[in-house]
């Protein structure tokens, strides 16, 4: 996170951006065809680095209230940000356009598959690109994180809940449900108090 | 395509009549409200469902199916599709699709919309403050767990850590990095 890195701007310059459904759907559609492995790191680039319609904070935000929620992150994420812009169409249409396209995409290789899953060097393949998907998830986590450096609890309380965060689920494999309830639930109560705190001039 | 084939299309190979599709959403519905996390969390109960309790897939089949849904484009959930699809066809990925969506993304849009209307209130403010830590460890949590299936084989950590390099600080797009790693694997290096 030095001064090398590719910017995750914390807030959009210029005017406020106000996509149409259509543009919605399209720039849902092209970036989640980019999204070999998974679309969320490329949802981040596109929409908070390169068009600069989500701020990085509030994607971070509308990512944390999108995997509290059940269903798929991205999913949710998509139907928030299209929802912001545009309303109930918006949300369609950024919903159809993450799925159209790569559900059409992934039935003709369901078909087309079958023909070649056993080659060696598609089974290769495959391995080697899922450990680049687990490059591009870092990666993101990175970036989002950045904003972590002002978050109200504090450094090493924000370390802390991360790391708690990342080794039950990770490596002990506890039920995510219970760790997203549970430190989710204390982390808010401690932010709950700063922000009284805060209000009260503490 | 002659007719025989527009039917397994459609239906799949093993046909599939109306009640088993009502079946076959209305479970998938069920577990969406359960997805906290994404539908990857509920997967286990999907392949009981699919492959044990009803036998429409074998182990094998269900294992491809998200594999693929991986490494295509687009979001990792289209695994439930093709799970429907290898089930009764295009119907079945009709089933398996609208269920595992509609429960959760309607409620999604309502709480969302609640959550804007009340942007400022101190509850939303202490939940993004709290979550945000925990967003981001659950990331690296997900990092993490797709890099067990290369059991911390040194070139596979080499290949990761070059994709987070590149991705902070270059603008190369992540479909080139998946090209890369397409490339780096099907050679054998990983």
């Amino acid at each position: 996170m030095s001064s090398g890195d590719v910017d995750s701007p914390p807030a959009p310059v210029g005017p406020k951006p106000t996509p149409t459904p259509a543009q919605l759907f399209r720039a849902f559609t092209h970036l989640a065809l980019q999204g070999f492995g998974g679309v969320l790191p490329v949802a981040q680039r596109e929409l908070v680095e390169k068009r600069q319609w989500v701020a990085r904070d509030d994607f971070l935000a509308m990512l944390s209230l999108a995997q509290v929620l059940p269903g798929p992150n991205v999913i949710n994420l998509a139907l928030m940000i299209g929802d912001r812009f545009a309303g109930t169409r918006g949300a369609l249409a950024a919903l159809a356009g993450i799925l159209g396209a790569p559900l059409v995409l992934v039935l003709v290789l369901a078909i087309a598959v079958q023909q070649v899953q056993h080659w060696p060097f598609v089974i290769g393949a495959l391995r080697g690109m899922g450990v680049v998907a687990a490059g591009l998830v870092v990666a993101t986590a990175l970036k989002l994180g950045q904003g972590l450096r002002s978050n109200a609890l504090g450094r090493f309380w924000s370390a802390a809940l991360l790391a708690t965060a990342t080794v039950a689920v990770a490596l002990l494999q506890w039920p995510l449900v219970g760790v997203v309830l549970g430190l989710g639930a204390a982390a808010c109560w401690a932010a709950w108090l700063k922000g009284a705190a805060e209000d009260t001039g503490a | 395509m002659d007719t025989s084939s527009w039917t397994t299309l459609a239906l799949g190979a093993a046909g599939f009549d109306a009640a088993q599709w009502w079946q076959l959403f209305g479970h998938f519905a069920l577990l969406s409200l359960l997805a906290v996390g994404g539908a990857m969390t509920t997967a286990p109960d999907m392949h009981r469902y699919v492959v044990h309790q009803h036998g429409w897939l074998t182990d094998a089949q269900f294992a491809a199916s998200v594999a693929l849904a991986q490494a295509a484009p687009g979001p990792n959930v289209l695994f439930v599709a093709v799970i429907g699809f290898n089930v009764a066809g295009l119907a079945g990925a009709l089933a398996t699709l609208t269920g595992t969506l509609l429960p959760s993304t309607t409620l999604a849009l309502a709480i969302a919309r609640w959550g804007r209307k009340n942007e400022r209130s101190r509850a939303l403010r202490a939940f993004n403050t709290g979550m945000a830590p925990i967003t981001i460890g659950l990331l690296l949590a997900t990092g993490w767990v797709l890099m067990r299936p290369s059991g911390g084989q040194l070139a596979a950590l080499a290949l990761a850590a070059a994709t987070v390099l590149l991705m902070m600080r270059t603008k190369i797009s992540p479909v080139w990095l998946m090209a890369g790693g397409a490339l780096v694997g099907a050679a054998g290096f990983v």
